[in-house]
């Protein structure tokens, strides 16, 4: 058998990702824990003196201590399971992807475990999020240079 | 030993004396959970880690084997197994502590049947007497290796398996009558169908299913029908595909009465385990436990056993590289 008349079958029988249906369970997923986020900003900016931008980090800092204790509860791969990446793409998914793999690499140890393999799976979102950052902010002084945009 | 072609059949009748098999807590939920010898109330038998709760479980299933035919560990030649954990440690660990002559073998989840088809060259040549063979497999250590950590949210398509935490193994001696014997084999040859989604192992595998099982009965012309033919771990998935291709192919044609997948079958139907149950361990603790009772009480008296093996690492498909996958495939017979 080869692969070119085989791969057809496959595709003709092998049960295809609902696409459809993740998609919504995804934007419900995503669209509750953003909400979440945006009543916990709240609380810091109503009941701490707090500004909608100063708010940010301690939100953040807050929706990753939730999805720490949700990952250690083993609750977050069921969240994961019916979201996709409605829980995988906010800031909860950043934390449970270097939690998960902190609690997984502890038989190795603080040092080489936990320390070297945190970051893992949530290295490459750091890096690739520094990096294009890095760009954007280059395109936009090349842009403020040449009088097109301002820093606003 | 005759070897027609790719088809070896024995001829002094190696005999599975005994067999034992030992599964994880969550095993419990699996449809063939009566037929399991010990069931564990902690995934890692209350050890520190997953890797020493796979090596625990390896010793424990063969101590039991050996005591169930009436043996003692002394009195095994040689043990053959393997896991799927990196370098194969739980099982290398295991031997350590059994400390009887032994060999490694890797063939994925079709171990269980590599290592059964190995003990049996080794029986018909006569030089050993007595033979360990089997496979385990343990859920959290496979899975970390081979995917995410356990508790990263990822989502599993339809098409994805559940490693199973289990182990099957057992003794393998001259032939004794009353007792299921090794009648033939097949070798399989790997085949790459250019499958490249590691969480869809069944599609993958299913062809190197269909190669051995052709193969095997077109060289076998022996007119017994089979009483089953059960592959290993396709799940429902690359069942359904192995069927497709035994009808397009005229292979159903052949006496064969039923045809079954041991991890389509493992969990029955619950969806949280997609498309069935797969690893060294689910082969293994399904062929060496309800089939081998089965032929114990002649439920059926001819079985051909098809365990398959996806031979994918973590690092092999991030270099872009296809899935190959083999199957081996053992003829078990009770008079």
């Amino acid at each position: 058998m080869d692969a070119k008349s085989y791969q057809p079958i496959v595709d003709q029988i092998a049960p295809k990702r609902p696409v459809l249906k993740n998609c919504m369970t995804a934007f419900l997923t995503g669209g509750i824990i953003c909400a979440i986020g945006q009543l916990i900003s709240y609380v810091y900016m109503y009941f701490f003196n707090f500004t909608e931008r100063t708010a940010s980090n301690p939100t953040v800092a807050t929706m990753v201590f939730i999805a720490m204790l949700l990952t250690g509860f083993g609750l977050y791969k069921k969240i994961g399971q019916f979201g996709g990446a409605g829980s995988a793409v906010p800031v909860t998914g950043f934390g449970n992807a270097v939690i998960s793999a902190a609690i997984e690499h502890k038989s190795e140890g603080f040092i080489l475990g936990v320390g070297g393999n945190m970051f893992k799976l949530a290295g490459a979102v750091i890096v690739y999020g520094v990096f294009s950052a890095f760009v954007v902010a280059l395109f936009k002084t090349i842009l403020v240079s040449m009088g097109v945009l301002e820093w606003s | 030993m005759v070897m027609k072609s790719r088809l070896l059949t024995f001829q002094s009748r190696p005999t599975i004396i005994s067999t034992a098999v030992t599964a994880g807590p969550l095993e419990k939920q699996s449809v063939f959970h009566s037929s399991f010898d010990v069931i564990y109330d902690d995934e890692r038998t209350h050890l520190k880690t997953n890797e020493q709760g796979n090596a625990q479980l390896i010793e424990d299933t063969c101590l039991l084997a050996v005591r169930k035919a009436g043996l003692e560990i002394a009195d095994i030649d040689v043990l053959l197994g393997g896991d799927l954990v990196n370098q194969m440690t739980p099982t290398n660990f295991a031997a350590r502590e059994l400390a009887i002559p032994y060999l490694g073998m890797f063939s994925a989840c079709a171990t269980s049947v590599s290592s059964l088809i190995t003990g049996s060259v080794l029986i018909e040549s006569n030089l050993v007497e007595n033979v360990l063979f089997g496979s385990s497999s343990q859920h959290n250590a496979v899975e970390r290796q081979f995917r995410y950590p356990i508790e990263y949210g990822a989502q599993k398509p339809p098409t994805g398996q559940w490693t199973v935490t289990a182990g099957g193994f057992g003794v393998l001696s001259h032939s004794k009558s009353n007792l299921p014997y090794v009648q033939s084999a097949t070798i399989g040859q790997v085949v790459d169908c250019e499958c490249t989604d590691p969480l869809d192992m069944g599609s993958a595998m299913a062809p190197a299913a269909f190669d051995t099982i052709q193969t095997h009965l077109n060289e076998n012309g022996n007119d017994v029908p089979y009483d089953l033919v059960m592959t290993g771990d396709l799940g429902k998935t690359g069942f359904a595909i192995l069927q497709e291709l035994m009808k397009k192919s005229g292979l159903t044609s052949y006496p064969v009465k039923v045809y079954r997948d041991a991890g389509a079958e493992f969990y029955g139907n619950k969806s949280e385990f997609r498309s069935g149950a797969s690893g060294a361990g689910c082969s293994a603790s399904v062929y060496f436990g309800p089939i081998y009772n089965d032929l114990l009480a002649r439920k059926i008296k001819k079985v051909l056993l098809v365990a398959t093996g996806a031979l994918l690492s973590p690092l092999s498909f991030q270099q872009g590289e296809t899935i190959p996958c083999i199957a081996h495939a053992v003829e078990l017979c009770i008079d």
